[in-house]
């Protein structure tokens, strides 16, 4: 027999509290505006209801079995603009983990598929370990060794995905020249663990961590080199806690560094127009705006163009959180959008600083008409161009 | 004097209910205080501070000649007061009192039951040995100045002058634009009766214009403030207008005359006005002024178009600002409020797409003074076919203000009124809450649901001009959560209303300066109790009123006016103010003549001047707080509080630690 009303003893207090516990703190905030709703890219595709979500968690009523559960790809435009301070990710993170470690509901396939590759090769791609280092084959980069002044670290997908790989070899190749005492890990590199960990697998996580700073420490890394936004995130954010201790600095800042610092020289002119992606991950998470404009600025010949919803208002290009491994249906993509809006900009070059940004949006030049009349580049990239 | 001599000590411990006796026993306190030298009557008793419980200690201080009382209580904030006048009123003097805490200070932030009444005892002994060597003081009185200060001249400030007025009591009102009348003035009609706000305003004003009592600066700000209750010195600056005001009869040819045209900060931006202008028809002073930073005479030495068609002659280039002292018993502050700027939250477009507009511009547009002559128009002179109105934009939000403003759930539901009365227009009304708290307020949003207004529970995530159906070409599309529904609407519309919050001004700070006053942690000024006595605040004599204490409509403001002319009647209605007793004083021996005290006194009590051939210290009492500042800082310990002297602190201090 199916119950008309909701039974109200079926506030289920222990899973209210088991959320609670595991970070969803931030759901006692929520005063149910609907703003988050409003502001998450979802519902430019698709309808997704991101206050009831935090309702349902709110009175223990969770339908862990929703599939909507693993829409979300943290990219904190909910939380950025909500009225009440809610952290809606920690919310959407605590859910997921109940289900990860509690086994309540299903976890996605290729999220388990992921999370299986990182635990076996260290990366959530399933590439072989020892292949990890083979981008940078023939360039003469060396191992770090204590005493290396900075690591670079690349991404799992600059070390692995063709498309990507541009990244790697680009940022390698700007350190060489401007003769940079630099160093990689190479195949004692392993997964950072940031989209795996907003995708409810804490445990993986947690070893992950703990494997990297004990790797980071036994070398005697004091600063670190990303070109990663996820990677800078977890780094410098959520690393801490667990007792590392070292700086970490993104690629833009970096380049921006050695630019106002005259140890890095422009020889050439790049004149196109350009549009700048704000990734969520360096942009509203982490306060990084100005940095790469500079340094787009600098560049002599370009001419930059900012999308209508820029800075704090960028529209996520889909892939956080583990959604890049996850299969998205056409018509429901933001990078399908954002690409179109930096065509209809006129823009030539589609300016990214972020590989999971860049697997999106090259993604989407496949699959929308006049895709192929931008090209999509990494900010490292459009540098060592000019140099 | 002689130990055991003449003092005899009445101590007093007080159960408060179970907030004390419940961890402290007290019993074994009022015993072992019965125990202390010159103790010679020790009691405990459920409620100390009720009738019975101070009839015990005047009755004791008769019977047994009591000459010295300790209270061991709640804090002194509370009854120190009260049992001083219970002393009063035995005939001892309130200053042969002392005040132990044993309940903040002990039994609300202890546990353990025997260790709090230890130190409970430790406290009595403590205030049982400093209270030995206090001394009479006596409590003297001032006269109050019955001349009022009312800065600010909205509806609160017109209010609060009129209410002292009518007690025919001398009025400053100082207000710094050119006329009297603040947003109320702005206003088209007024909630829930739909009042036109010019027509309830205007008859105030007059009657402030006119008041015998009221001797009101207009175009003048306060620029210091010195004294204290019932003895201020403030001084005014009155800005010049560059038109005499005894002779310019407000007839506005000038204004018609002259060619150079600046924004209208009345018409908030929506029209010009001149650079010599009367702000609105209805203003008070009815005389012109002559923006300096804007008139070409002031800016090139050409035109004087002005004067050349003024007939009563009153244009006056040479007028300069003048400074006015004037000196006043008690001020009020009525300085009103600020509108909150929308274009901080990019979403709702506020300065991108021009029929985005705020709730103080669409006032002008439906009133009938206003820039449209009344008629709800878009920017290009169309009628629009439908209306957004937004709630809660800069309010309730924690990125801008967490408070709520309070007035606009109620304006939001009145524009829906005017906008389906006077057009054809839809209505869509977003609101997270629907705030309809007062007086006929529910009757009203009953009133506007049946007219039609589509009511959409949710914040508007964003207003954008990017359209997706040939339906909504040209329309603004309000994107929203209808969180009732659980669905994301699109409501295509031509006109976006913001109702934007109302904001501390932006001068609070300079202003809290000047006056003495603090501000609460969401900038508005401070309040000295915010239940019980809204319209005081921590500086005695000085009292606010109206939106400068916090967002809030007509009628509160209105009745806060009153409340804070009423403090203020009541003080010169008593026409005395009792002055600290226990003040700063002057070892006339020990003194240099230094000047420490001088320079460090923000209230100016202590003087050092040439007496008997030397240079000493001398303080006026009157003015004195007995803060203790002069004290800390004189070199030679000629300085020293009455009833804070190093003889009873210390011995306090020997009595606490001793075992």
């Amino acid at each position: 027999m199916v119950a008309v009303n909701q039974v109200i003893e079926t506030v289920d207090a222990l899973t209210v509290d088991a959320l609670l516990e595991e970070g969803g703190k931030a759901l006692e905030l929520c005063y149910q505006c609907g703003l988050c709703t409003g502001a998450c890219p979802w519902n430019l595709v698709r309808s997704f209801t991101v206050r009831r979500m935090v309702h349902q968690a709110q009175l223990g009523l969770v339908d862990f079995e929703d599939e909507d559960m693993w829409l979300c790809a943290t990219c904190g435009a909910c939380a950025e603009q909500c009225p009440r301070g809610v952290e809606v990710i920690d919310i959407i993170r605590a859910l997921r983990r109940t289900i990860v470690e509690l086994g309540v509901g299903k976890v996605p396939e290729s999220l388990r598929l992921a999370a299986k590759n990182i635990s076996g090769v260290g990366n959530p791609l399933g590439e072989p370990l020892e292949e990890r280092a083979d981008w940078a084959e023939g360039m003469g980069i060396k191992a770090f060794t204590e005493g290396t002044e900075l690591l670079y670290y690349p991404c799992c997908l600059s070390c692995y995905d063709n498309h990507m790989i541009g990244i790697a070899q680009a940022t390698a190749d700007i350190l060489k020249k401007v003769r940079v005492d630099f160093g990689t890990l190479g195949t004692r590199e392993t997964c950072c663990g940031e989209a795996i960990r907003k995708a409810g697998n804490e445990s993986l996580f947690q070893s992950l961590a703990q494997k990297n700073i004990a790797t980071f420490a036994e070398n005697g890394v004091r600063k670190i080199l990303v070109s990663s936004p996820h990677c800078y995130h977890t780094f410098k954010n959520e690393y801490p806690e667990l007792g590392s201790n070292f700086e970490v600095i993104h690629s833009t800042q970096y380049l921006l560094g050695l630019i106002k610092d005259q140890k890095l020289k422009f020889t050439k002119e790049l004149p196109k127009r350009v549009v700048y992606h704000d990734p969520c991950y360096l942009g509203r998470h982490n306060g990084i705006y100005d940095e790469p404009r500079e340094i787009l600025r600098s560049i002599p010949g370009l001419e930059l163009v900012e999308f209508q919803d820029y800075g704090e208002d960028s529209i996520c290009c889909g892939g956080g959180s583990g959604r890049l491994w996850m299969d998205t249906r056409k018509g429901e993509r933001f990078s399908d959008i954002r690409l179109e809006e930096a065509i209809d900009l006129g823009a030539e070059i589609l300016v990214v600083a972020c590989p999971y940004c860049m697997c999106m949006f090259k993604g989407s030049q496949l699959t929308i008409a006049k895709g192929t009349t931008i090209e999509v580049k990494d900010i490292s990239e459009l540098v060592q161009e000019a140099m | 004097m002689d130990r055991n001599g003449h003092r005899k000590i009445g101590v007093y411990v007080c159960h408060c209910g179970l907030n004390i006796a419940g961890t402290v026993d007290v019993e074994k306190v009022a015993e072992y205080a019965g125990t202390l030298d010159v103790v010679v009557v020790s009691r405990h008793y459920k409620y100390m501070c009720s009738e019975p419980g101070q009839a015990i200690i005047k009755d004791d201080i008769k019977q047994y000649e009591l000459n010295r009382v300790v209270v061991a209580s709640c804090s002194p904030r509370m009854h120190e007061l009260t049992f001083r006048a219970a002393c009063q009123d035995a005939g001892l003097n309130p200053y042969l009192y002392e005040h132990a805490n044993i309940r903040e200070q002990c039994s609300w932030v202890h546990k353990n039951r025997e260790l709090a009444t230890e130190k409970a005892k430790a406290l009595v002994r403590a205030a049982v040995r400093r209270v030995f060597y206090q001394e009479p003081l006596e409590v003297k009185e001032a006269p109050v100045n019955p001349n009022v200060l009312v800065v600010g001249g909205g509806i609160a400030g017109i209010q609060a002058a009129l209410d002292i007025a009518n007690g025919e009591h001398k009025v400053y009102l100082v207000e710094r634009e050119p006329s009297i009348g603040g947003h109320m003035a702005q206003l088209d009609r007024t909630f829930p009766t739909l009042d036109c706000s010019e027509c309830i305003l205007t008859p105030k004003m007059t009657e402030v214009g006119h008041h015998p009592f009221i001797e009101l600066l207009a175009y003048s700000e306060v620029e210091a403030v010195s004294g204290s209750i019932g003895n201020f010195k403030v001084k005014v600056r009155k800005k010049a207008r560059y038109v005499d005001e005894s002779k310019c009869i407000g007839c506005g040819v000038c204004e018609e005359k002259c060619p150079w045209k600046v924004d209208s900060e009345f018409e908030v931006g929506l029209a010009k006005r001149k650079a010599i202008y009367i702000p609105f028809a209805q203003a008070i002073p009815n005389v012109a002024t002559i923006d300096r930073e804007h008139c070409a005479y002031f800016k090139t030495g050409k035109c004087r178009a002005c004067e050349k068609f003024c007939e009563a002659k009153a244009i006056d280039f040479e007028q300069t600002d003048e400074s006015i002292e004037i000196e006043v018993g008690s001020i009020i502050i009525t300085t009103g409020y600020d509108i909150f700027d929308p274009s901080v939250i990019s979403q709702y477009g506020y300065g991108r797409y021009e029929n985005v507009i705020t709730s103080l511009e669409f006032e002008r547009i439906t009133c009938a003074g206003g820039p449209t002559g009344g008629r709800i128009l878009l920017k290009d002179g169309r009628e629009p076919e439908s209306v957004a109105i937004i709630h809660c934009v800069g309010s309730r939000d924690q990125k801008y203000h967490e408070y709520c403003s309070r007035v606009c759930c109620m304006y939001g539901l009145k524009y829906a009124h005017l906008i389906r009365e006077f057009t054809n227009a839809k209505v869509y009304e977003m609101y997270i809450d629907m705030r309809c708290f007062g007086e006929g307020y529910e009757e009203f949003y009953k009133r506007i649901s049946e007219e039609g207004v589509k009511f959409i529970r949710g914040k508007v995530a964003r207003v954008t001009d990017r359209t997706i159906s040939e339906e909504e070409k040209g329309k603004l599309i309000v994107l929203v959560e209808d969180t009732l529904l659980g669905k994301m609407i699109r409501a295509p519309v031509d006109m976006v209303i913001l109702c934007i919050a109302l904001e501390p001004r932006s001068d609070t700070e300079q202003v809290a300066k000047i006056f003495s006053l603090n501000q609460r942690a969401d900038g508005f000024f401070m309040e000295r109790h915010v239940k019980l006595d809204p319209v005081a605040t921590a500086s005695d004599g000085v009292f606010i009123a109206g939106c400068c204490e916090g967002p809030k409509d007509i009628p509160d403001t209105v009745a806060q006016a009153s409340a804070a002319a009423a403090k203020a009647l009541s003080l010169i209605s008593k026409g005395r103010i009792t002055l600290e007793a226990a003040t700063a004083h002057v070892d006339e021996i020990l003194c240099q003549g230094c000047g420490r005290c001088e320079e460090t006194c923000d209230f100016h009590a202590p003087k050092v001047i040439h007496k008997d051939g030397r240079w000493v210290s001398t303080v006026n009492e009157t003015v004195c707080k007995g803060c203790g500042a002069c004290a800390v800082v004189c070199p030679t310990g000629a300085m020293s509080i009455r009833n804070f002297t190093r003889k009873q602190i210390l011995n306090m201090v020997d009595a606490l630690v001793e075992v």
